[in-house]
């Protein structure tokens, strides 16, 4: 039992780790662009959602004011920042990008305080569900629903829709889906929008699990965020959603084994440079 | 001079270390890492080990290089593995793990680090040494620049497949490469420790690798001058402008985005188009 709950431990992380992955993954597909400051996005989208939920006492209301609003900077960001350097050498966007998300995360302590905010009204966190000897708290519960029909709803966007078919086509050949038709920006705009509004979703999440909203919340999920797109095989969102899932099981157990000798983060990426020494292409990444 | 004007200095040559090293990694040899503060940890920690434990000054700095350059051979071996995007997560990886152990380890100090470190030299002593070795970071670089090591690094950066069909042994070149930057950054954090007798987990975060990453972008990726000037100016400027010290990450990532977006070649291409001086 001990192991079947450190199992689903896990597997709620990595539903949450999918959640965040996935907009990175939509970016580096089409951008190849590393982009860190979807850390950002998620912390602004866990203060959104409390600043109106603690407001308005309605948490659901919460929810869609985080989605929204970080939901428009994801695109933001593109149009101000990396659309302009799009044709400078990688290094130039991921540097941009670090650089906004450190100087975001000073500014979020500067307008929000230091020491992070809590939800007004939580019992979420408390209320707890057993099921075969497993017990979850509700916040735990919604996170892998959430994830799981988040990312349900997106598949068969993705493979039918005509948004979908647009960015495979531009995410494997960006000049000849242009050639026929495809609105190449438009495109990239909806992949920043989606992407986020995932992250927004999933920083409100984390904000209840640990009723705390705090301005560096977001950092270490998202260099993680990147370890999983790296060990799904950059670009590839099945290999993203497995990689998020395996990564999350990996540190529930490595804790347990390894907790004594490193941190949890380090764990994930003691994982991550195991793997890539093994699969350079990542988990489930073809040959180049 | 007193000691506040010599501390600033000697952080800014130490700076000027870190920096250049991660130049010739990233400018010169265009493996971008994300995780320079770990090999200047990894220097810190082993020489304040071995001082703490009686070796003497000198051997304690050898063997905080020497660590840190096995660090940075086995990094360069992952760089010779995986490529670009993907080996910035790794050397990003790298240094999460430096981290993740010593604030776990009890050898290491843990959260508390190791304190009560022997000062053999004074205040300038430290300010000379860390200064000679900058000053020779800076001959390195321009010699490097403009011998037969250098092209090839310039041509395992241009292109790594046309280099390779040209007979340049890449992989050997990408290890040199790793083995000098990672050396002279432990050599500098063995320096910092003895300075401050005092080396936390902290000082050698991710926020610190960003911090040279910085440098080193805002001065202009690939140039010894500009590079130089970028770690002086980003050492001096929370000092120059104490009002900011409690923005100070507002205003590093601020300058970072700013250049990247409006100078992605950082000062030494702004004083090229401005100027019309080619700074090397």
């Amino acid at each position: 039992m001990y192991y079947l709950e450190l199992l689903v431990v896990g597997l709620v992380w990595g539903c949450m780790y999918a959640m965040m992955a996935l907009g990175l993954t939509l970016v580096y597909g089409l951008l190849r662009i590393l982009h860190v400051a979807h850390a950002t996005v998620f912390t602004l989208g866990a203060y959104l959602g409390l600043l109106v939920a603690n407001a308005t006492g309605n948490l659901a209301l919460g929810f869609v004011a985080g989605a929204i609003g970080a939901g428009l900077l994801g695109p933001l960001i593109y149009r101000l920042i990396y659309q302009p350097i799009l044709a400078r050498p990688p290094h130039v966007a991921l540097v941009a990008s670090i650089g906004l998300l450190v100087a975001m995360e000073d500014g979020f302590r500067l307008v929000f305080g230091p020491y992070g905010l809590a939800f007004a009204h939580n019992p979420y966190m408390t209320t707890t569900w057993s099921l075969a000897g497993i017990t979850v708290n509700t916040v735990q519960l919604w996170i892998v629903v959430g994830a799981v029909a988040l990312l349900t709803a997106f598949a068969p966007f993705a493979v039918r829709s005509r948004a979908g078919v647009a960015w495979r086509a531009t995410v494997s050949d960006p000049a000849m889906a242009e050639s026929f038709g495809v609105d190449v920006i438009r495109v990239r705009y909806l992949a920043f929008l989606m992407g986020s509004v995932l992250a927004a979703v999933a920083g409100v999440l984390v904000g209840l699990l640990n009723n705390l909203v705090e301005p560096g919340m977001g950092n270490v999920i998202s260099y993680k965020g990147l370890a999983i797109i790296v060990l799904g095989g950059l670009g590839q969102v099945s290999g993203t959603l497995v990689a998020s899932l395996v990564l999350g099981v990996v540190e529930s157990f490595g804790t347990i084994y390894l907790g004594n000798v490193m941190d949890r983060d380090a764990i994930a990426f003691l994982f991550l440079v195991a793997v890539l020494m093994v699969r350079p292409q990542g988990l489930l990444g073809g040959a180049h | 001079m007193d000691a506040y004007l010599i501390s600033v200095g000697t952080f800014a040559a130490l700076n000027v270390i870190l920096a250049l090293g991660l130049n010739l990694i990233s400018g010169f040899c265009g493996q971008v890492s994300l995780g320079h503060a770990a090999f200047y940890g990894v220097g810190a920690y082993v020489a304040a080990l071995a001082s703490v434990n009686g070796v003497w000054f000198p051997a304690a700095l050898a063997a905080g290089v020497a660590a840190a350059a096995a660090g940075g051979v086995v990094t360069g071996v992952a760089s010779v593995r995986v490529r670009e995007d993907f080996l910035a997560i790794t050397t990003m990886g790298v240094g999460f793990l430096f981290l993740g152990v010593v604030r776990k380890a009890p050898w290491f100090g843990a959260e508390m680090g190791i304190s009560k470190i022997p000062s053999p030299l004074g205040r300038s002593g430290y300010a000379l040494l860390a200064a000679a070795v900058a000053i020779g970071m800076v001959a390195l670089s321009l010699h490097l620049r403009r011998s037969w090591m250098g092209r090839a690094f310039d041509a395992v950066a241009q292109d790594e497949d046309a280099a390779r069909t040209l007979g340049i042994d890449v992989a050997g070149y990408k290890l040199i490469a790793f083995l000098i930057g990672t050396a002279t950054a432990g050599l500098a954090g063995g320096i910092y420790a003895h300075m401050t007798q005092l080396v936390v987990p902290d000082a050698f975060s991710f926020v610190a690798s960003v911090t040279i990453l910085a440098m080193v972008a805002v001065g202009g990726i690939g140039s010894t001058w500009g590079v130089v000037a970028g770690a002086v100016l980003l050492t001096l400027m929370p000092e120059l402008f104490r009002f900011i010290n409690d923005y100070k990450l507002l205003v590093y990532g601020g300058l970072l985005l700013v250049v990247m977006r409006f100078s992605p070649d950082g000062l030494a291409g702004l004083a090229g188009r401005l100027g019309g001086v080619r700074v090397r």
